[in-house]
């Protein structure tokens, strides 16, 4: 007995299905299924996921799906949600496991932030005829001029990443998500002259080409690390932690880990890819510096290394603590971060938001004098160019982005990624899946969010008179908070908007 | 010449391609009035064997079987572009034989009716290119 | 209750003018006051204030601090700090006049001091950084007092007002020096208060400036970080703070402050030759927090010359003209023929690009 009630119905519309049975042949759940003696399709709502793969392939529009209103009693305690979680552990005995970002209604406070604009007293830059900057550089930047016996600036710095827009797409593994998903990041960092990020999953060999435009993960699991793959890389981020469950480790499940993710992976086919919770070899922030410099020392010191943590409640002291082991680059993750699979309650209920961790470690590296040592890189969730205007007044180099890449391939955030069956070819190792991403619709896709990104951003920065990214950094006078509180103005570090 | 090429590697099979191309055949406006509870005579066409899919569509050969086995110069070649004059068809089919790709076959009136690149339908692009969900289908130089 | 500046950031616009001899002949404040009052228009009575060097040749050794005091108290609170920290070589009111224009003056004392030995030793600073370090204490934590001059050899005049009178409320006709800047400001907002005037100054610089920069407050945070506190939320605060980091503290020259603070775009950067570019590209990079952008003209005096500067894409006017030995910067050509209607040169420098005049002795030290 299945105790629990279709969430999503498929609405057909029979007037306009013309029976071409593309919806069958796309939905790798089985949800539709030809009826040959009515010659008509017929629905299984059980088995859907809400992806939208066959609303969207369908010539004729002739589905849709609806939220069922099917429903419990009203209860405001004991929601449909609460009880059909319990009816599947009761069923199931195992942990709730979900995907993508945190869906849950908490605060997002980028949408109660405005931005400024020139008015009278300083004119606006129209983008379209003057120069608009959006070059970044992420390293540390010492504040220290040395000069030969001529006078001349020594111009060495400690490795850095350029930029030519400060956005980035963050750590997603091969194995988590596609060979054709990978690829088709790896092509649009590179055409966008910026990076990608491996996730903790190796590089495959096919993809070293794109090494200038690569960032290679090492992760508690350290799977996929050897000499050659830090060597190729422009950047090496060592991951602490993830916005979608801190304090836990990653599990990609045997299934998933065949032919090439095997391999790249350098674990057994069939073998459970189990990445601890902690690195075993940090327990303490003297542990962590010890690993930063084995890398740096590990490549001749010509690479940045990051050092991404999750979100947490005291972000800002391991953020100065890491901001001081050496590490170049810190990536802040905030608990709206996506992920591959993560237990559910976890990545409901831990974490803070990715705007209030940033503007407390920002002020508190500035307050120690040390915000130049580092850069700063946040990610989960940014969703749009005015998220970035945002984060970078707030203070933040750079960005990273997952979600908001996955959607620009096609992801249509059903949230099914642990099932391994992605109709989108992105979160899944199924061959005949796999191939419905031809990276060079994928890459393209990616290019065109970055550049009209992009464009947005430089419309921003123009209207505030702003025409270089980095007279941004940092400039929270251009952000004012609506419907906000004093305490939350005060951690954010902007005023009022009025005031 | 341009022509319609059909990279196997991202075919999905889902035969999109043979509605669209049905459609655009169709003198229809609405796709649906065009193909709903019709049987539909598409020039172009999906073949499927396990996990492989790949559709088929006249080649325009340089050196055309069907026009030379055409008994009576319905199919003719004019710049490139293989065609098919209806009012000359005989219902023959010899055509239909000689095509190593069976991309000749019989229309709903019998008449022959074959790919012609959507050379009689506005728009830059034949219909099954435009409507391939995963690019595999292209329209090019080669 | 209208609020002060310091808790509140006024954008204004505004009138520089700048005469500089570089011979280093001395002559009257009476020209600058002549050439400031032709931009009339672009002030608003509510700010003016001069910068001159070359003053006070007999103190040339001391610091000359000049201070606003609120009530006796608090001056006598900051004399307290002085003492201890400084030995005062000599102490006076500044001469005023009334002038029927400037009114609800505070008590504005003049101090030529140098560090106290001892202190200065336990300190383990060197000395500018000492006097740097007073000054801000002073102006963070004596609630009243503001030191708003602290170079040696020269001084700041500021008030509300606007500047030709504020020339006149200081008797600067009688004062002689070689070089003279001049600011007459159109704030958006009634600040009501003299510290919030140009001249901007710290140690031997002084800025003064025309713009509303739209990098305020990435600046301020980051020239925070480096010891400096914005206690006037003004821009030209903030500018005078990263010219001395980067003159001062980092050793950079002005050409190379220009690089920084006015960048050019990297397209430009990018055609220039290997090494240039490499430069640039580093001060670029390192400094990235301390570009400023949006409109502003700025005349930075310092000890030994004058730099005027504009933004990168010189949204604000600015002219400079040559006769003979003296140099002449202004916002207008009007505010330089007032003065000289015979010129030598004159040109209008180009977004970005750094004037700097020095004077004749520097010049050949260098």
């Amino acid at each position: 007995m299945n105790y629990i009630y279709p969430e999503y119905e498929v609405v057909r519309n029979y007037a306009r299905c013309i029976v071409c049975r593309a919806c069958e042949n796309q939905c790798a759940n089985c949800v539709h299924r030809y009826i040959e003696s009515e010659n008509r399709m017929e629905s299984k709502d059980d088995d859907c996921v809400n992806c939208h793969r066959c609303v969207t392939i369908c010539p004729t529009r002739a589905l849709k799906i609806i939220k069922s209103d099917h429903t419990f009693r009203y209860n405001s305690n004991w929601t449909g949600k609460t009880i059909n979680e319990i009816f599947k552990q009761a069923e199931s005995g195992g942990v709730l496991l979900s995907s993508m970002g945190n869906p849950e209604n908490y605060p997002v406070y980028f949408d109660k932030i405005l931005i400024n604009a020139s008015q009278v007293t300083n004119p606006s830059i129209d983008p379209l005829r003057e120069p608009m900057e959006t070059r970044v550089f992420l390293g540390s930047k010492v504040h220290k001029i040395k000069r030969d016996s001529n006078g001349k600036i020594d111009t060495s710095t400690a490795p850095q990443l350029d930029l030519s827009v400060p956005i980035m797409f963050s750590a997603m593994s091969y194995g988590s998500i596609s060979y054709n998903a990978h690829e088709s990041l790896a092509k649009a960092a590179e055409k966008l002259g910026i990076y990608y990020n491996t996730g903790e999953g190796g590089l495959h060999e096919d993809f070293y080409k794109y090494s200038k435009n690569t960032i290679v993960q090492v992760a508690s699991g350290r799977f996929g690390v050897h000499k050659s793959y830090l060597d190729t890389a422009a950047a090496i981020e060592i991951k602490m932690g993830q916005g979608a469950k801190p304090g836990i480790g990653g599990h990609l499940p045997g299934a998933k880990i065949v032919g090439a993710v095997s391999r790249t992976r350098m674990i057994p086919e069939g073998s459970d890819a189990i990445s601890p919770a902690p690195h075993h070899d940090i327990y303490s922030i003297e542990d962590l510096r010890q690993l930063v410099f084995s890398l740096k020392e590990a490549t001749d010191y010509k690479k940045p290394v990051i050092v991404k943590i999750a979100a947490v409640h005291n972000v800002t002291a391991i953020a100065s603590g890491v901001a001081r082991s050496g590490a170049d680059i810190i990536a802040i993750d905030g608990f709206r971060g996506g992920t591959g699979a993560a237990p559910t309650k976890i990545r409901d209920n831990v974490g803070i938001p990715i705007e209030l961790a940033l503007a407390s470690v920002d002020k508190r590296l500035r307050d120690e004098g040390i915000r130049d040592r580092v850069s700063l890189i946040v990610g989960g969730s940014i969703r749009s160019s005015t998220d970035i205007i945002k984060a970078i007044a707030l203070g933040a180099d750079c960005v990273y982005i997952g979600s908001a890449a996955l959607i620009a391939m096609g992801c249509h955030l059903c949230r099914s990624c642990q099932s391994g069956k992605c109709n989108w070819g992105i979160a899944t190792q199924i061959p005949n899946l796999v191939k419905r991403l031809n990276p060079s619709i994928a890459y393209q896709r990616l290019v065109n969010l970055v550049t009209a990104w992009n464009h947005e951003m430089r419309e921003m920065l123009g209207g505030m008179g702003i025409n270089s990214i980095e007279s941004l950094k940092g400039n929270r006078l251009m952000l004012r908070g609506v419907g906000l509180t004093d305490k939350e103005l005060e951690i954010l570090g902007i005023f009022h908007a009025g005031e | 010449m341009k022509r319609v090429y059909v990279n196997e590697q991202w075919c999905l099979g889902c035969r999109l391609c043979e509605y669209y191309c049905a459609f655009a055949n169709s003198n229809e406006s609405d796709i649906v009035k065009a193909l709903k509870d019709k049987k539909i005579h598409s020039n172009i066409r999906v073949e499927t064997k396990g996990n492989i899919n790949f559709a088929v569509s006249c080649r325009h050969c340089e050196e055309p079987l069907c026009v030379k086995g055409c008994i009576t110069g319905a199919l003719q070649k004019k710049d490139g572009l293989i065609v098919v004059d209806k009012d000359r068809c005989i219902h023959c089919y010899t055509c239909i034989v000689c095509c190593p790709y069976g991309a000749v076959s019989p229309s709903a009136d019998g008449v022959i009716q074959k790919c012609e690149l959507c050379a009689k339908i506005s728009g830059n692009q034949p219909a099954c290119v435009k409507g391939c969900i995963n690019q595999a289908i292209v329209y090019e130089e080669r | 209750m209208l609020i002060k500046e310091g808790s509140i950031r006024i954008p204004s616009g505004c009138a520089v003018s700048a005469i500089i001899d570089r011979s280093k002949k001395r002559f009257s404040g009476e020209a600058i006051i002549r050439s400031i009052s032709v931009m009339h228009e672009r002030s608003n009575g509510l700010g003016g204030g001069f910068a001159a060097y070359g003053i006070y040749p007999e103190y040339k050794d001391y610091y000359a601090f000049h201070i606003f005091y609120e009530n006796a108290e608090v001056k006598k609170n900051c004399e307290l700090f002085l003492d201890d920290n400084f030995d005062i070589i000599n102490l006076s009111k500044i001469p005023t006049q009334k002038v029927s224009e400037i009114v609800d003056e505070p008590l504005i004392w003049r101090y030529f001091v140098i560090p106290h030995p001892t202190k200065l030793k336990a300190s383990q600073l060197d000395e500018r950084e000492f006097v740097v370090k007073a000054v801000f204490k002073i102006n963070t934590t004596i609630k009243g007092a503001y030191v708003f001059s602290s170079g040696k050899n020269m001084g700041v005049f500021k008030a509300v007002g606007f500047p030709e009178d504020v020339g006149r409320f200081y008797k600067l006709d009688e004062y002689e020096g070689h070089c003279f800047t001049a600011h007459g400001r159109y704030p958006t907002n009634t600040p009501g208060w003299w510290g919030g005037a140009h001249p901007f100054a710290l140690l031997d610089y002084s800025v003064i400036h025309n713009g509303e920069i739209s990098s305020y407050d990435a600046n301020r945070r980051s020239i925070e970080m480096y010891g400096y506190k914005c206690t006037l939320l003004t821009d030209t605060e903030v500018i005078t703070y990263i010219i001395d980091y980067l003159h001062r503290k980092m050793e950079l020259d002005f050409n190379e402050i220009a690089a920084v603070i006015a960048a050019p775009f990297w397209q430009t950067i990018a055609r220039m030759p290997e090494d240039e570019r490499k430069e640039h590209e580093y001060l670029r990079n390192v400094f990235s927090s301390l570009l400023i952008t949006g409109p502003f003209s700025i005349i930075v005096g310092f000890q030994d010359g004058v730099v005027a500067l504009n933004d990168r894409l010189k949204l604000r006017s600015m002219v400079v003209a040559e006769k003979d030995d003296l140099v002449y910067v202004a916002s207008e050509e009007s505010a330089i023929r007032i003065i000289e209607p015979t010129l030598d040169k004159i040109w209008y420098p180009k977004g970005g690009e750094a004037v700097i005049i020095k004077t004749k002795e520097e010049s050949k030290s260098k």
